[in-house]
This record gives structure tokens, sequence and C-alpha cells, in this order.
């Protein structure tokens, strides 16, 4: 079973060292405040900019929760990283999907190109769920309830 | 086997033009927080049961949401077999951190522009 990676763009005005030093080291500037996995809403949103890097965010009592890791660090052009987050919305060490967001010059500003692939992954993972679900384990669908709220 | 289950292959395509629709969205998020008939979806929308019943068919149709029977009424809920639910929270979340980071990003350089 095979899914279609999420893909999506966008230009900014800033040139690519600019734009990927922003995306990847300020990145709780502009990440929607919403969007957060712990409990608390987010102070920091670490990534650690080398290979095996972790991508974590941290709240303001210092708690981190890990989204995922450094899968390839290529400034100022690429950066790949282990989205690890599964559809429970929980850190799995066990899980990758793939997330490449590239930095391509667009005349003086850049394309910001995101690519979220592997996502066939989450089937193995909604098999799992299927089978807590019959078995009766409630936790999932209220997860999924509380990020939904929170958009 | 009659009663195998079979494995579908959902069209992420559909799903996400199943979500597209403003009420069939809130339907969608109503379900994800609560499993529940038809009738108790219409008290808490603005919409017509039967208008319930129709975005209904088209999220089932689209892998979102199945249903059970519970007695004489159907309980529906978000099918948790389907992956369509969580490629559409993913593509709407990146889109929506796109967005932020091209405005942020942009924000940023007018500043610098005006000092």
């Amino acid at each position: 079973m095979t899914i279609a990676p999420i893909l999506r763009s966008v230009t900014v005005k800033a040139p690519p060292a600019t734009a990927f030093a922003r995306f990847t080291q300020q990145m709780a500037r502009w990440w929607p405040a919403s969007h957060h996995v712990g409990g608390e809403p987010f102070h920091e949103i670490v990534i650690e900019p080398h290979p095996e890097g972790r991508w974590f965010e941290r709240d303001k009592a210092g708690v981190e929760v890990q989204w995922g890791k450094v899968l390839a660090w290529d400034p100022p052009g690429r950066v790949l990283l282990g989205w690890q987050l599964t559809s429970d919305f929980k850190f799995d060490p066990a899980f990758v999907t793939e997330l490449e967001i590239r930095f391509d010059p667009d005349g003086t500003g850049t394309r910001v190109t995101l690519e979220h692939r592997n996502l066939e992954r989450y089937g193995d993972a909604a098999e799992k769920m299927r089978a807590m679900l019959d078995s009766g384990w409630p936790g999932i669908v209220a997860d999924f309830a509380a990020f939904a709220d929170q958009e | 086997m009659a009663n195998k289950q079979t494995m579908r292959k959902v069209p992420a395509a559909s799903a996400l033009a199943a979500l597209g629709d403003p009420m069939r969205c809130a339907i969608f998020e109503q379900l994800a927080r609560k499993p529940s008939p038809v009738g108790a979806l219409a008290e808490r929308l603005p919409v017509t049961r039967s208008a319930v019943s129709q975005h209904l068919r088209v999220l089932k149709e689209a892998g979102l949401v199945t249903d059970m029977a519970d007695g004489t009424r159907r309980i529906y809920r978000l099918d948790p077999r389907g992956i369509g639910a969580v490629r559409d929270w993913l593509d709407k979340h990146w889109t929506k951190a796109l967005d932020a980071f091209q405005a942020w990003s942009d924000a940023q350089d007018e500043e610098e522009d005006r000092r």
C-alpha cells in the first residue's frame, strides 16, 4: 500500500542561507503555536544541527517532548528530518517518516519546498490502532480529538 | 471467506476533497471528538438531519468515517483503518506551517529594510 506524499511550497523574500537558518533555528518564532505535542505550549523548538540531532519542543518548565531527528543536515539547500509522531501524536523512536525541506534560490528569494513522505507507514500504525480500539482501548480517538480541537 | 475484511486503498485526493467542504470538516471534527449518531450531529450543527446524512455518505466513501449498528441507530466514528484522516491532518498542518513561515520570514525582511 502506498500513499501520495504531501508536497507543499512557498516562496520567501530571504535568500536560501537566511531562510534555512530561520526555518531550522528559529522554529518557535513561526510554528503555529497551537500545534504543540506536549501538554503545555512550547517555549522553544530545537533542531540539533547535525545528523542524528534531536528535534523537540521544550515548554517553559523545561519539559521536552521529542518530535523526530535529523537524518541529513545540508545547509543552506536542504534538511532531511525524521517525523516520528505516530497517528496518535506520540513520539515513537521506531517510527520514522521522512520530511525533506529544500531551499532553492528563486530570484533574490527562496523557494521552500516541503515533502512529507512514507505516509503508508501510518498504515501499519492504523492497523495497530484498530486492534487496540477493537480491544476497547479508548485513548486514540480522544487524542486525535484533542489535536483537532486545537485547530 | 465471506466475512474476510478487505483492505481498502483510499485515494488521498478523495479524502482531501471530502474535507474541503466546511460542514463536512465540522462533522469530521465532531466525530473525532466523539462517535455519534446522525441525530446528535444534526443537533450540534446548523444543518438538517438529511444534510448530515449526505455529508456522512461522502466522508464514508472517502474512507474517513465508518459506521456500526447500535440497535436501530447507526453510530458514526472516524475510520481507524483509514490513513486518509492522518494524511489530511498533516496536509492541513504543513500548509498552515509553511504559510506561517513565509509570513514571519517576510516580515523579518521588511523590518530590516525599515532600519
